[in-house]
C-alpha cells in the first residue's frame, strides 16, 4: 500500500507517494525527480546519495521515504542560492575536485555539514569528515584542497 | 629540475593553462545526467537473474510462473539472444557472458532477465523463475586452475600458441612469448641470480557509478540506447551485431560516466536490455546493483608470476625472464600477453624472455583495469630490481638508471623506442626532496617505475564555426575526467581564440564516424589530434573566404591570433578579419564553415613514470599506511595540467588500494564473499596523504603539440613502490598483493624466526 508523504524539500513543500519499504533515495530520485541524489551502492558504504535530513547528514539509501514525513530534506539541487553557487561548489570546480563527478553531490553534502559545524577544520578533520564518501577518480587530494579553500572563503564572508 | 625538451616552434597560449571545465557546473548542481538518470515514457524496470553457483550445467529454465505474474512484460533467456549473429561477429564470449547458454561459469553469471512495470514486480518475478542446475566442480585460483588436475571449464579449450598443439583440454587458453637475446647466456654472465614467485589478487575498478542503461527498441526495428560507457561506437557496433541489426538502426548516446577505468569498455547488460525492450515493445531501464557490479562485471586478473633476474656486481642486468599466469575469467583474454609485454619495458636488456599464460577460472570475465596487466608485472620486476640492488650494494635508482631504456633501445616486447621519459623521471626522482626527507620509526621509503603503451586508433571529429564566431567541437570519445576542457583548449590554441569561445560536446553514435573508446589513454591524444586537423581545415576555409573578400590569392592571407591577415603588397592595409567577421557573412560567400576529420591517430607515445612512497607499518597489527607519495610522470605536453595531476593522483590512489587492501575473496563454494564496498574496501579520504605530482614534458614527436596519453601509467608503480617501502622498513620482501595486515604480520614473523 502506497503512502502519501509530505515534506519540505529544498525549501519547497513537496508531496510524494512511496511504498512503505521504499528508500528516501529512491523516492527522491524516482518520485520527486531529484537525480542529483546518486546511487553508488544502496548499502550506506559510498555516500553518493548523501542528503541533509532536518539538517543532519544521512545516506538517503539507509532512510525510508516515509521517514521524511513532516521533515526537511536538502539535496545538492538546493545548495546554490539561485544562480549563485555555494563556495564549495565553486571551489570543487576550480580545484578539479571532481573527475567523473558521480560522487560530487554526496561530497558537497558532507563537506557542507562539516563546515557548518567546524568552519576551520584541519586537513585530518576534513579527511575523517569525508571518510564516508567514496571517490575513485581523484585520490581525494584535490577534494581536500577544495574544502580547505571553500572554508577560507566562507570564514572571510562570515566576518 | 629535470631535462626539458622543448617542442620546436611551439609557444603555447591556451594549452598548459587551467580553465574550469565546461561540465563543471552541471556536476556540482546535480544537473549532469548519468546512466541511471534518464527516464523515458512508458519505461519498464529490468532485473537480471544470476547464478548462485560457480560452475554448473543449466538443465532447465522455467519462466512460466514469472510470465504469469501481473506487471511482467518480458522475460529473456539465451533463447532470445541467439548464437548465430554473435558467432558471425566473433563475439561468442561476450554474448555468453551477457547471458549464459548451456553452463554458468561463475557466481553471478546471468541466466535470465525480466522487464516489469516496477522494481518490486521485477524482483518478485526473478524469484518465480525456476532454474535447474547440475553443479560441476569449480576452480577460482589462478595457479590451481593451471594445474593439469584442475576441473576444466571448456572441454574444447586446447592451448593456443604452443607447438605441438595439445590434444588434451586444459584451462591454459593461450600462451604468448616475447623477448630477445639468450637468457641462459645472460644468467651465466651474472654474478647474482634471483628467482621468486609474486602473486597479486584480483581487484575491481571500483567506479562509483554502477553499470546502467536505458534501451528502447521500436517495432520498426530501430532502436536507441542510453548508456554509461567508455565507447558508444563500440557498444553500438557490438550490440547491433548481437541483435542482428544494421548499425545505422541503433543510435547510442553516452551518458555522463561515473568512472570506468577500463570496466566500461565491455558489454555487460546492454544487449539484455535491448532484447527485453524488443520483446516488451517498451523502453527498459537496466541498472546493476553494487553487488552485481562486483559479482558480474569484469575485475582485473589475479596473477602469479615466476621471475628470474641476473645482475653483475657493477650493476648490469644480464638477463630477465618471467612466466606470467593471469586469470582471465571463463574466456580467453589478452591479459597475460599484456603482462608479458610490459614486464621489462622500462629497461634496456640484452637478454629477456617473457611467457604469458591466459588462465581460465570460475570468476567473472576479466576486463581492462587502467594499464591492464602492467601493475602485476611491475610488482614482480620492480621488487626484484630493488632486491638485486641491495645484494650488490647499489642505490636502487642508480641500478635502474644504469639499465634504463632510452631513445633507440629495443623494447623487450619488440619495437625500438623514440624519445621517452623513463630516464628523466628517474633523474627527477633522484633529486626530488622526497627522496632525502627524514623518516620516522617504523617507516620505510620505496620507489618503482612503470610503463604503459598508450593507444591511438580511429577518431572522427566535427568542428563548426558559428555565425557569431564561437566554435562548436563535436568529438566521439567520451570524457572521463576533463577531456572536454582539454579539447577546447587545443582548439582555442589552434584557432588563436579564447578558451571560452569553444564548446566541446560528445556526439552520439549517429552524429560522427566511428571513434574508438576512451581507453588506452587515447581520448585526449587521439581526439586532440583530430580536433587540430579539423581546426586547420576550418582555418583554410576562412583564409579562402578572406582572400575572396579582399580579391587576393589565398597565398597572401595568413592566420594570426584568430584573424585572417592580408600579407600581400596590395591589401596589407586592410584591417584583419576575425572569425566572427568571416562567419557572419558566410551565407553570402559559400555557406557554413566547418572542419571535419576522420583519421587513424597513429603514434601514441609510450608513457613512463617513477613513484616514490613512504609507508608506516604498525608492527603490532600489520596495518600499513602510506604517509607520503610522489608521482613523477611524462605527459608529453600537459594540455590542462590540473587534470593531468588528477590522473596521476587517481591512478596512484587506486594502486595504493590494490597494494594494501583490495582483493576478491572467494569461499570454498566458489562464491564471492565480499561483493560490497564494506568488505571490498577501496581507499577512503582518511586513508591517504596528499599525493604530490611532478609533470615532465618530453614531447611526443608524433603529435602536433607533443601530447602523450596520461591516464593509466600512474597505477603501474604503486604495488612495487609500496612493497619496496615495506621491505626497506623491515627487511622483509613482500611477494603477495594486497599487503593486508595478516600478510604483513606473517612476513614480519617469518623474518623474526629467520633472524632468531
Amino acid at each position: 500500500m502506497s503512502m502519501l508523504i509530505s515534506s519540505t524539500i529544498n525549501g519547497d513543500t513537496v508531496d510524494f507517494i512511496c511504498e512503505p519499504d521504499e528508500t528516501l533515495m529512491d523516492a527522491l530520485r524516482n518520485r520527486v525527480g531529484l537525480k542529483g541524489v546518486k546511487e553508488g551502492c544502496g548499502t550506506g558504504d559510498c555516500g553518493a546519495c548523501s542528503v541533509h535530513l532536518d539538517g543532519k547528514l544521512v545516506c538517503s539509501c539507509l532512510v525510508l521515504g516515509a521517514e521524511a514525513e513532516g521533515r526537511t530534506v536538502e539535496t545538492v539541487e538546493g545548495m546554490s542560492d539561485g544562480a549563485k553557487l555555494h563556495p564549495l561548489q565553486t571551489k570543487f570546480i576550480e580545484h578539479a575536485a571532481l573527475q567523473c563527478g558521480i560522487c560530487t553531490p554526496g561530497f558537497l553534502m558532507a563537506a557542507q555539514t562539516l563546515l557548518e559545524n567546524n568552519p576551520d577544520p584541519t586537513e585530518t578533520e576534513i579527511r575523517y569528515a569525508l571518510a564516508g564518501n567514496l571517490c575513485r577518480c581523484t585520490g581525494y587530494d584535490k577534494i581536500v584542497r577544495a574544502v580547505q579553500d571553500a572554508a577560507a572563503v566562507m570564514r572571510k564572508k562570515s566576518k | 629540475m629535470n631535462k626539458e625538451v622543448k617542442i620546436p616552434k611551439m609557444d603555447f597560449k591556451s594549452v598548459g593553462t587551467r580553465p574550469i571545465r565546461p561540465d563543471g557546473v552541471d556536476k556540482v548542481t546535480g544537473r549532469a545526467r548519468y546512466g541511471a538518470d534518464l527516464d523515458l515514457p512508458g519505461q519498464l524496470v529490468g532485473r537480471v537473474l544470476r547464478s548462485p553457483h560457480a560452475h554448473a550445467s543449466i538443465k532447465k529454465i522455467d519462466t512460466s510462473k514469472a510470465e504469469a505474474l501481473p506487471g511482467v512484460k518480458a522475460i529473456v533467456t539465451s533463447k532470445d539472444l541467439p548464437d548465430a549473429p554473435a558467432k558471425a561477429a566473433g563475439l561468442e564470449a561476450t554474448l555468453e557472458n551477457c547471458m549464459a547458454r548451456k553452463k554458468v561459469f561463475y557466481d553471478g553469471h546471468a541466466v535470465a532477465a525480466v522487464a516489469a512495470i516496477d522494481a518490486k514486480t521485477a524482483k518478485q518475478a526473478l524469484k518465480l523463475i525456476d532454474v535447474e542446475y547440475k553443479i560441476l566442480k569449480h576452480v577460482t585460483d589462478v595457479d590451481e586452475a593451471a594445474d593439469p588436475k584442475a576441473p576444466v571449464l571448456h572441454k574444447d579449450c586446447l592451448t593456443r600458441g604452443v607447438k605441438p598443439k595439445p590434444v588434451k583440454a586444459s584451462n591454459i587458453a593461450r600462451v604468448s612469448e616475447f623477448g630477445h637475446g639468450n637468457v641462459k647466456k645472460g644468467f651465466k654472465a651474472a654474478d647474482i641470480v634471483l628467482e621468486r614467485n609474486f602473486r597479486t589478487e584480483q581487484a575491481h575498478q571500483g567506479y562509483i557509478e554502477p553499470h546502467a542503461c536505458v534501451a528502447s527498441m521500436s517495432p520498426d526495428g530501430s532502436g536507441e540506447l542510453w548508456v554509461c560507457t567508455q565507447g558508444h561506437f563500440v557498444f553500438r557496433q557490438q550490440c547491433a551485431q548481437l541483435l542482428g541489426l544494421d548499425e545505422s538502426k541503433l543510435r547510442v548516446t553516452s551518458s555522463e560516466i561515473g568512472g570506468g577505468f577500463g570496466g566500461k569498455t565491455h558489454l555487460w547488460l546492454e544487449p539484455v536490455a535491448l532484447a527485453l525492450s524488443r520483446k516488451a515493445n517498451l523502453p527498459v531501464k537496466l541498472v546493476m546493483t553494487r553487488e552485481e557490479v562486483f559479482r558480474a562485471s569484469g575485475p582485473t586478473s589475479a596473477a602469479s608470476i615466476d621471475i628470474k633476474m641476473g645482475v653483475t656486481r657493477d650493476g648490469t642486468i644480464t638477463a630477465g625472464e618471467a612466466t606470467l599466469r593471469y586469470s582471465s575469467g571463463p574466456w580467453v583474454g589478452s591479459w597475460a600477453m599484456l603482462g608479458a609485454m610490459t614486464s621489462f619495458a622500462c629497461y634496456d636488456l640484452e637478454n629477456v624472455k617473457t611467457v604469458g599464460k591466459e588462465i581460465l577460472v570460475n570468476r567473472p570475465k576479466t576486463t581492462a583495469y587502467r594499464a591492464p596487466s602492467a601493475p602485476m608485472a611491475a610488482f614482480a620486476v620492480e621488487s626484484m630490481i630493488d632486491e638485486l640492488a641491495a645484494q650488490i650494494g647499489m642505490d636502487p635508482v642508480d641500478l635502474r638508471l644504469k639499465n634504463v631504456a632510452r631513445e633507440g633501445t629495443r623494447a623487450s616486447y619488440g619495437p625500438v623506442y623514440g624519445p621517452i621519459g623513463i630516464e628523466p623521471s628517474l633523474e627527477a626522482a633522484k633529486i626530488h626532496p622526497h627522496m632525502s626527507a627524514p623518516l620516522k620509526e617504523n617507516q620505510g621509503r620505496g620507489m618503482a617505475c612503470g610503463f604503459w603503451f598508450n593507444f591511438g586508433g580511429q577518431a572522427c571529429t566535427d568542428l563548426n564555426i558559428n555565425a557569431d564566431g564561437s566554435v562548436s567541437l563535436t568529438v566521439g570519445t567520451i570524457d572521463v575526467g576533463g577531456a572536454r576542457a582539454s579539447l577546447s583548449l587545443v582548439v582555442a590554441e589552434e584557432l588563436g581564440i579564447e578558451y571560452e569561445k569553444v564548446k566541446t560536446v560528445i556526439g552520439d553514435s549517429a552524429t560522427l564516424g566511428y571513434n574508438e573508446m576512451t581507453d588506452g589513454s587515447r581520448g585526449t591524444f587521439a581526439s586532440s589530434m583530430s580536433a587540430i586537423m579539423s581546426a586547420r581545415k576550418a582555418i583554410d576555409v576562412m583564409k579562402q573566404r578572406a582572400a575572396d573578400t579582399w580579391d587576393v590569392p589565398v597565398s597572401e592571407v595568413e592566420w594570426v591570433d584568430g584573424h585572417a591577415v592580408a600579407k600581400g603588397r596590395k591589401k596589407s592595409n586592410r584591417p584583419p578579419l576575425s572569425i566572427a567577421d568571416i562567419a557572419s557573412v558566410a551565407e553570402k560567400n559559400g555557406g557554413p564553415i566547418a572542419g571535419h576529420t576522420e583519421m587513424v591517430a597513429d603514434g601514441a607515445g609510450v608513457s613512463f613514470a617513477t613513484h616514490i612512497c613512504d609507508v608506516e607499518v604498525d608492527p603490532e597489527t600489520g596495518q600499513t599506511r602510506v604517509v607520503r607519495y610522489t608521482v613523477i610522470q611524462d605527459a608529453g605536453k600537459a594540455v590542462h595540467p590540473t587534470y593531468v595531476e588528477g590522473q596521476f593522483q587517481g591512478g596512484a590512489a587506486q594502486g595504493i588500494g590494490w597494494a594494501l587492501n583490495e582483493e576478491y575473496v572467494y569461499g570454498d563454494d566458489g562464491r564471492l564473499q565480499n561483493a560490497g564496498f564494506l568488505d571490498y574496501r577501496i581507499p577512503v579520504c582518511s586513508d591517504l596523504p596528499m599525493i604530490d605530482t611532478q609533470i615532465l614534458e618530453i614531447p611526443n614527436p608524433n603529435h602536433p603539440y607533443g601530447i602523450r596519453g596520461v591516464g593509466e601509467t600512474s597505477i603501474v608503480p604503486p604495488l612495487a613502490a609500496i612493497g619496496n617501502a615495506v621491505s626497506n622498513a623491515f627487511g622483509v620482501r613482500m611477494t603477495h598483493v594486497p599487503m593486508s595486515p595478516p600478510r604483513i604480520l606473517d612476513a614480519l614473523e617469518k623474518a623474526e624466526l629467520e633472524t632468531a
